[in-house]
């Protein structure tokens, strides 16, 4: 059924490609079915609200933007990336939530000499030696928001953490991303199965470990499991949680007061101060209710980046389109972007507490910055 | 690790295995008794879990919640008996997987429709919210006890269902001959429809439990389904008993197997190397001991049909 409502769609958009020839094509990935559903649905909406926001066009050109559901499994998207490239023949492709699904894309758009720009995944990999040039990212390396973290925690001074991941390569750079900073103990390293709903043995073990603080990644799902759980187990007597990509517009309002206090580090808030931030925030609370995302606000980034890419290079050549967004200055809701030698972002990475709004509604607050201008970790060993 | 950690972690394991059985226990029946294969069932936990969720939304009253959503799964389980699963009974297997995980499909896209694709919100009240000590310095959520409790009173009650009244009689007769059972007056139609409603409410009371500990999400039910037909590969095949052993067994040694594999990997291995193989083995553990079971007893442990 999927399957073949997506056959419809493309060969539909196939149709339009060959009306008006001068269109430009962007085929973005997201995971809009399963668990993890919710994510690619705030993306979608960030996508669709950009392409509002520029009406229609990218970069003055009539632009059509054909979405993919990727399942969160590597071998769908390596199929879904090929239709895009050689049937559909796009422009870009763009989004991919998950980095094992991004690894797994990588090559087979780079070497069709199509730009791929990377709406969240981060992979070490792809920021140091196994970079490429026609890859541009629009989230982070996936180091540079536990980096802030471990940062933080050192500078104040706390003694001994608990570091718990899921185990893939996000999972692993995470923790890596953390310890580069943090010099205190670690006194456990676990990582969970992706995609895991109950952590209780993790829990108790953990408990028995008498940790001062707890790190953990778990995005998504995961994420509501984590901390529902956390919080049955009276775990805030013991241990305090920090987070990153855990706890966000997708999982709090199933969280809600429960999740108040928790600390994050973040590229991205909702309540980061500037025009194109509080435009996009308000217009999206208002079209689909709720805040949006870091997932959101990265995804309408990227179609804002494509928009400015193909205005300045005046084609969606993609060597142009390339050379401009490296050269940096991209307009994004984390302000003016500057870029790295390695095509990630140089970007400020903030403290984030849970806080309810003014409606009692639960978000997220900027209380510090930890970085400025931070670039990632791997940028030396990419040459292309 | 120290003997209480072992202790607590043998609990959580009993813990885990004890919401598997109740997963298991309908779906034992419904592929051992009725010869039916049925892989929608995770369906039937999530259908549990959204209405308790739903329903503590509407009414501020989880209790209610909970207890109105045992009727819903059941009626749920009755109706779809009626309106698709009686047509397939004499369909091939091959007919049957098609037909049931199209229903995933349509289970979990109706889902997302209704309730949208985010999860819901569903917490515990705070009567039950906190912890008790178990053991001395062992906190314990007093939530998961009530799980515990509520489903071993569940097991209590179907072994008394199966075993000692005039309806497990019938599904007992119909599990070892159903031919003789139809000629001897069992109105076979009706004991299927019925043995099909309880199982997907015995899902259901899993999935109600659910709630308050996972994100109840479309899609909730299907990570438990693949472990549930562990667990009657185990038991064997339309044994309740043996799917409450195996789901004890199957609990506690994927407990055990994430937390003490990797201090095991890790005393002999390199932390980086231990780190990547331990969960992957650790996963791998329920599998192995499937296969184990099969070789040795390829009909389960305990085998209803002798």
């Amino acid at each position: 059924m999927k399957r073949l409502l997506m056959a419809a769609t493309i060969s539909a958009a196939m149709v339009v490609g060959t009306a008006s020839a001068d269109t430009v094509k962007i085929g973005y990935m997201t995971t809009l079915s399963g668990g993890a559903g919710i994510i690619g649905k705030q993306m979608q909406n960030a996508v669709k609200l950009a392409m509002e926001h520029t009406g229609g066009k990218l970069g003055g050109v009539d632009a059509e933007v054909i979405f993919v559901d990727d399942q969160r499994k590597p071998d769908v998207a390596k199929q879904l990336a090929n239709r895009l490239i050689k049937s559909d023949r796009v422009d870009v492709v763009a989004g991919v939530i998950w980095s094992n699904l991004l690894m797994a894309i990588h090559k087979q758009v780079t070497r069709s000499d199509t730009l791929l720009i990377s709406s969240n995944a981060g992979p070490s990999p792809l920021a140091g030696g196994g970079c490429h040039k026609n890859f541009v990212s629009m989230s982070w390396q996936n180091d540079q928001t536990p980096e802030g973290m471990g940062k933080y925690m050192q500078d104040s001074g706390v003694s001994s953490v608990y570091l718990m991941a899921p185990n893939y390569q996000a999972g692993k750079d995470m923790l890596s991303g953390f310890k580069r900073h943090y010099t205190g103990e670690i006194v456990g390293e676990v990582y969970t199965k992706l995609g895991q709903t109950d952590f209780q043995a993790e829990l108790s073990a953990l408990r028995a470990a008498k940790p001062a603080a707890t790190f953990v990644f778990q995005p998504g799902g995961m994420g509501i499991n984590f901390v529902k759980q956390w919080n049955q187990g009276g775990m805030n007597d013991l241990s305090k949680l920090y987070t990153v990509f855990t706890v966000d517009a997708v999982s709090l309002p199933a969280l809600k007061d429960t999740a108040l206090g928790v600390i994050a580090t973040q590229t991205w808030s909702p309540d980061l101060d500037n025009p194109m931030n509080q435009k996009f925030v308000a217009d999206y609370k208002a079209k689909y209710g709720g805040y949006p995302s870091f997932y959101a606000a990265q995804a309408y980034d990227t179609m804002m980046a494509i928009d400015y890419a193909i205005g300045k290079a005046g084609s969606a050549d993609t060597e142009a389109m390339r050379a401009v967004l490296a050269g940096g200055g991209i307009p994004t809701t984390r302000g003016i972007l500057q870029m790295n030698s390695n095509q990630f972002p140089i970007q400020n990475v903030y403290l984030r507490e849970v806080v309810l709004d003014s409606d009692g509604v639960a978000t997220t607050k900027i209380i510090d910055t930890v970085f400025e201008n931070h670039g990632d970790a791997y940028a030396k060993d990419c040459k292309f | 690790m120290t003997l209480t950690l072992l202790l607590e972690q043998i609990f959580n394991g009993l813990q885990s295995g004890v919401m598997l059985f109740l997963i298991a226990a309908g779906l034992t029946l419904i592929l051992g008794v009725m010869n039916f294969v049925f892989l929608a069932h995770g369906a039937q936990v999530m259908i549990g879990a959204y209405a308790a969720a739903s329903l503590t939304g509407i009414t501020g009253n989880f209790y209610f919640g909970a207890l109105a959503a045992i009727p819903i799964t059941f009626l749920s389980g009755y109706v779809l008996e009626y309106l698709l699963i009686r047509h397939l009974y004499q369909r091939d297997h091959m007919d049957q997987v098609l037909a049931t995980f199209g229903l995933i499909l349509f289970f979990n896209e109706m889902i997302r429709i209704g309730f949208g694709p985010a999860a819901l919100f569903s917490n515990l009240p705070p009567s039950l919210s906190g912890f008790v000590y178990i053991l001395p310095d062992t906190p314990y959520p007093v939530y998961r006890l009530v799980v515990i409790g509520a489903g071993l009173v569940c097991a209590v009650g179907i072994h008394y269902l199966v075993n000692r009244t005039k309806v497990g009689a019938m599904v007992r007769a119909g599990a070892n001959n159903e031919a003789m059972a139809a000629a001897l007056g069992v109105n076979i139609g009706l004991l299927r429809r019925f043995i099909f409603a309880a199982g997907a409410c015995f899902a259901g009371i899993a999935g109600i439990m659910l709630g308050p500990l996972t994100a109840v999400e479309p899609g909730m039910g299907e990570p438990l389904l693949i472990l549930s037909l562990v667990v009657i590969i185990i038991g064997g095949l339309g044994s309740v008993r043996g799917a409450f052993i195996a789901a004890v067994i199957v609990g506690v040694v994927d407990t055990l197997g994430r937390v003490v594999l990797p201090l095991i990997l890790r005393s002999f291995m390199e932390q980086s190397a231990a780190d990547g193989a331990g969960p992957a083995l650790a996963s791998m553990m329920v599998y192995l001991l499937m296969t184990i079971v099969l070789v040795v007893k390829p009909t389960g442990l305990f085998p209803a049909k002798g």
